[in-house]
């Protein structure tokens, strides 16, 4: 295990050297963002307005009380989707999705020895490959959480407006009551975190992929898994330190 | 000109290279052969870089490759050439993508001058107009001969070719072997070429290593390979009931 840790943190080291050329990298970027963020967009999308409406009705189920004012169900939604269902469900799901092609990728790419082509070139391979990839995940998926959050809490107007639980307008309302802007901020960072933890995992479990077919897979399973593990563990120590 | 001294390569306790001494000239075809599993690819390897030995040194005109940093081997990786087994082409990008990539890293070329480079290495290999196809609409024999365009793109002083012929018919493999000959000719490059194929080492062996068990067992010509004692080699070259009616008539 710590083997593989320092390769880990020695592979990140080597990402970061200073590019060949900055033009060639930033294309790398822009490519790569744009397969990130704009692929991902449906899939998060989707996930988003139902845990969003899901969240409502089970909220509004569990709390209507004549003690308990109907507006607390648009506050808990709204809490839940910022502090801990946009960042950690869409991170784990694109971990599924970004990290599993991120591995594969670069798995194919090490088994084919297009990545000794890239070598043999004077290429810093780690640097071509990694660093356009970690970059991107830690722009684009805070920038899909943020769509999450909004989709989310608009599944959950949906849900309101679909059932007579809570009227709309309690739920409006109780999405306007008393934000602590902490929540904003604990979500931004779980939302850089996952995405750097996603694109990193699963670019260090391609890169160091031997064999054929069959162990490419086995890397994107493993990146995957492990991405999903790490993600989880970030979740609670970000939530502790920061609420 | 490339030197390798002492070579020795082991992996935990496998020894594939037991001390290969060897001088690769410039201007020639340079083959290393031997059966499968003899350390041709890992001997390759070592020279390249792709491998740290774990004794001895490489040279490339005269400067120590083994002892340099990655920095320090930039500037010589940028005059080598690489043609692999499997083309290893950038499958995400297409002919002219793949040939001028080590151009847009390394060099300010313009866009038009790239292309025109492209198009000269492309009309090398005789695969013009095939600018805009990607890998996986190209023929064996051509993703080879896209390898080779973006082997000489950089115009290189070394150029390494690994099993070249693998895979491939034989009148395509003739094909390929007469076109790394006409680039070692042209470019001068210090070529040197891994493969089992004995139409290749008849055709174009200027200059040839036999390895056996990791060791170096027989240097020579493809003129001298035909008279050579040594039996191990003429188990390997005439192994086939072909090749030894062939040496009969020799």
């Amino acid at each position: 295990m710590f083997t593989s840790l320092g390769r880990y943190i020695l592979l990140l080291r080597l990402s970061f050297r200073k590019p060949e050329k900055f033009s060639v990298y930033w294309a790398e970027i822009m490519r790569e963002m744009v397969s990130i963020g704009i692929g991902s967009l449906g899939i998060v999308a989707i996930i988003s307005v139902f845990i969003g409406a899901v969240a409502t009705i089970q909220t509004a189920f569990q709390l209507i009380s004549n003690l308990i004012p109907k507006t607390v169900v648009g506050s808990i939604t709204r809490d839940s989707m910022v502090l801990e269902f946009s960042p950690t469900i869409t991170a784990l799901v694109l971990a599924g999705r970004v990290g599993s092609s991120i591995a594969s990728q670069i798995g194919t790419m090490r088994v084919t020895e297009q990545i000794d082509a890239l070598e043999i070139m004077g290429v810093n391979a780690p640097g071509y490959l990694i660093s356009p990839k970690v970059i991107s995940g830690v722009t684009m998926i805070p920038l899909l959480v943020i769509v999450s959050v909004f989709l989310g809490l608009t599944g959950g107007y949906i849900a309101c407006a679909a059932s007579n639980d809570v009227t709309t307008a309690d739920y409006i309302a109780g999405l306007k009551d008393s934000f602590n802007p902490i929540a904003a901020t604990v979500c931004a960072v779980k939302a850089m975190t996952f995405g750097f933890i996603i694109t990193s995992v699963c670019a260090y479990q391609g890169f160091y992929t031997s064999g054929g077919a069959l162990e490419v897979g086995q890397s994107a399973t493993r990146g995957v898994v492990y991405s999903c593990v790490a993600i989880l563990f970030a979740d609670l120590v970000i939530s502790r330190l920061l609420l | 000109m490339i030197e390798v001294k002492d070579i020795v390569k082991t992996f935990g306790d496998n020894h594939v290279l037991s001390g290969i001494n060897a001088t690769f000239k410039a201007g020639k075809n340079n083959l290393i052969i031997g059966s499968s599993g003899s350390g041709k690819t890992t001997l390759l390897k070592c020279i390249v870089g792709l491998h740290d030995p774990t004794k001895g040194d490489v040279f490339y005109d005269a400067e120590n490759f083994t002892n340099m940093n990655f920095e320090e081997r930039v500037p010589i990786r940028k005059q080598i050439g690489m043609l692999f087994q499997n083309s290893a082409l950038f499958d995400s990008m297409t002919v002219e993508q793949n040939i001028i990539f080590p151009l847009n890293l390394f060099t300010n070329m313009s866009a038009a001058e790239k292309r025109d480079r492209a198009n000269f290495c492309l009309e090398r290999v005789n695969l013009v107009g095939k600018n805009s196809l990607y890998p996986s609409e190209l023929s064996g024999g051509m993703k080879k001969r896209v390898g080779i365009a973006r082997a000489i793109s950089m115009q290189p002083k070394y150029l390494f070719v690994d099993e070249p012929n693998s895979g491939l018919d034989p009148k395509t493999a003739i094909l390929i072997d007469e076109l790394i000959n006409e680039i070692t000719e042209d470019f001068k490059t210090t070529t040197v070429i891994v493969t089992h194929d004995m139409n290749s080492v008849m055709g174009i062996g200027d200059h040839i290593i036999f390895l056996h068990n990791g060791e170096k067992w027989w240097e020579g010509t493809n003129h001298e390979i035909a008279h050579t004692d040594n039996a191990e080699l003429n188990s390997f070259v005439f192994a086939s009931p072909f090749m030894k009616a062939a040496r009969e008539k020799l």
